[in-house]
């Protein structure tokens, strides 16, 4: 049991220098713009247009619920416009970069891990580096660069549509004005409310496409092995997310 | 020339190259024979410094390839071709953009990248499919793809992995004068894997045996086709017992 224990927290040490590692390597292939730059963009473009649609989707109907279950909370003990402080609040602060962060984790991670994942069982990573190319300058910082730098663009969208269909459930559902539903949104509104949800998008960004990048590159085995990253992918950056939201709700709210 | 100094090589426990020496000269074609699964793959991809060995190095123009750095191995791999076994062809990309890819890191202009990219695909008999994907391939042609992908960068050294296996025979052939025409009009010093004898005996200047995880016998094509070893000789007549 402790020997078990002490094997698993040998294993856990090794995979945190692997990544550290990993990232070591990815700073050092900065050097090589001329290769990533245009790839990046390459990057960026698919990453929104996979992303975009399942973001927007989700934060809608999440605008909807917020509307209907604030009011349903406030029962008439607190003003109704309070509806628009929290569907804004809790879209920009939580629900937008949660949400999406982690429908993306399962969108971009796992198509990043099982495309590089299957580069590698065919060889194609080796051939990449036979032509003097380095997987991390072609392959790596395009794919996690784009990921952070979409990630916030994404979010910014997903963040101003749950705001929306939260102020057209108000107006059609629950008799709320547009003057009362922006006088709420305004209420506690500060410039952090934005600031603090697309560092913590850009964050999430970088940890599934880094996470995709890793445990992609990381395959062994044909076609299972392409599945099992897949899936690892997921997981590892769900999970991964859920405590980055925790450590930057600690360190900067 | 490429030293290969006793290599040693393991995958967890189970040892692959156990002291695999080899030299190949500057302008020679080096053939290594070997059964299925002896570690031919493995020991040729130490040479691009793909795989790093256990105990021992490999010496590229005198140079050791464990001691290169980033920018060294790039220098490295900028000289050598590698023919993939099974072609490791970017199924993202057409075939012409395969080939344009290697060409593009040397800094070539476009107008030489479409001329070099033209040229080798029409030596391995495949002018007019640049458009196409990988994909829409059979493997045999993309066997000749992932030669030309190498042929067309016109490195100082190619290594083939396998490149016959599994094509027909007139191809088999037609890839064979290829690979002898590659040597003399661009000097191009050679390492090809394989297990068909034919092959081995058109385009080799010698023939090395990869057994056990050390080179069994190596010699001239002569020299190995009159060999007293029995290994290489059940080896080279394909007996079964
Ligand atoms: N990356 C790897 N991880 C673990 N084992 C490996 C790896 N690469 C090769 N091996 C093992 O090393 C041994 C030699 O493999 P290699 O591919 O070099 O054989 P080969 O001589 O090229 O065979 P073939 O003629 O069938 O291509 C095999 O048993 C293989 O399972
Ligand atoms: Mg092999």
């Amino acid at each position: 049991m402790i020997q078990a224990i002490g094997r698993r927290s040998i294993s856990a040490v090794e995979a945190v220098g692997r990544v550290g590692h990993f990232v070591m390597d990815m700073v050092r292939a900065l050097a090589d713009i001329g290769v990533w730059a245009r790839l990046t963009i390459v990057q960026m473009r698919r990453i929104g247009v996979d992303s975009l649609p399942v973001a927007l989707f989700i934060a809608a109907f999440t605008g909807v619920v917020l509307a209907l279950q604030a009011s349903y909370t406030f029962t008439g003990a607190v003003p109704l416009y309070f509806v628009g402080t929290l569907v804004g609040k809790t879209m920009m602060l939580e629900l937008g970069p949660v949400l999406a962060g982690l429908a993306l984790a399962g969108r971009v991670g796992a198509s990043m891990a099982a495309e590089l994942g299957t580069m590698k069982v065919t060889e194609q990573v080796d051939a990449l580096e036979t032509l003097a190319y380095d997987p991390q300058s072609y392959l790596v910082i395009p794919r996690v660069l784009a990921g952070t730098l979409m990630f916030p663009v994404v979010v910014a969208f997903a963040i101003a549509t749950g705001i929306i269909t939260g102020w057209l459930t108000s107006l059609v559902l629950l008799d709320l004005s547009t003057q009362d539903f922006i006088k709420g949104l305004k209420l506690f509104y500060v410039f952090k409310d934005v600031w603090f949800g697309l560092l913590k998008s850009a964050s999430f960004g970088f940890t599934i496409t880094l996470v995709g990048c890793i445990v992609g590159l990381g395959t062994r085995g044909g076609a299972e092995g392409v599945g099992r990253s897949a899936t690892r992918a997921v997981v590892y950056s769900a999970i991964l997310i859920l405590v980055l939201d925790a450590f930057w709700a600690v360190v900067l709210l | 020339m490429i030293e290969l100094q006793d290599l040693q090589k393991a995958f967890g426990e189970k040892p692959v190259l156990q002291g695999f020496t080899l030299k190949v000269r500057d302008a020679e074609t080096m053939v290594i024979i070997g059964y299925s699964g002896s570690g031919k793959s493995v020991a040729l991809k130490h040479i691009v410094g793909l795989l790093h060995p256990d105990v021992g190095d490999v010496i590229v123009d005198g140079q050791a390839v464990s001691t290169l750095d980033r920018d060294g191995l790039t220098l490295l791999r900028q000289g050598v071709g590698y023919v993939f076994q099974f072609a490791a062809l970017f199924d993202s990309m057409t075939v012409a953009d395969n080939l344009a890819l290697g060409l593009r890191r040397r800094g070539l202009d476009e107008a030489e990248i479409e001329e070099r990219v033209q040229e080798a695909l029409a030596l391995v008999d495949l002018s007019g499919t640049g458009e196409r994907m990988p994909a829409e391939l059979s493997g045999g042609m993309r066997k000749r793809v992932g030669i030309a992908r190498a042929i067309a960068l016109r490195p100082r050294y190619i290594l083939y992995d396998e490149p016959t296996t599994g094509l027909d025979p007139v191809t088999s052939a037609v890839i064979d004068r290829l690979m002898v025409r590659t040597r003399e009009h661009l000097g191009v010093t050679g390492v090809v894997v394989t297990h068909d004898m034919r092959s081995a005996y058109t385009v080799g200047d010698r023939i090395a045996m990869l057994y056990e995880g050390r080179v069994r016998q190596v010699g001239s094509v002569a020299e190995i086709q009159q060999t007293e070893d029995p290994v290489v000789r059940q080896f080279i007549e394909g007996r079964a017992e």
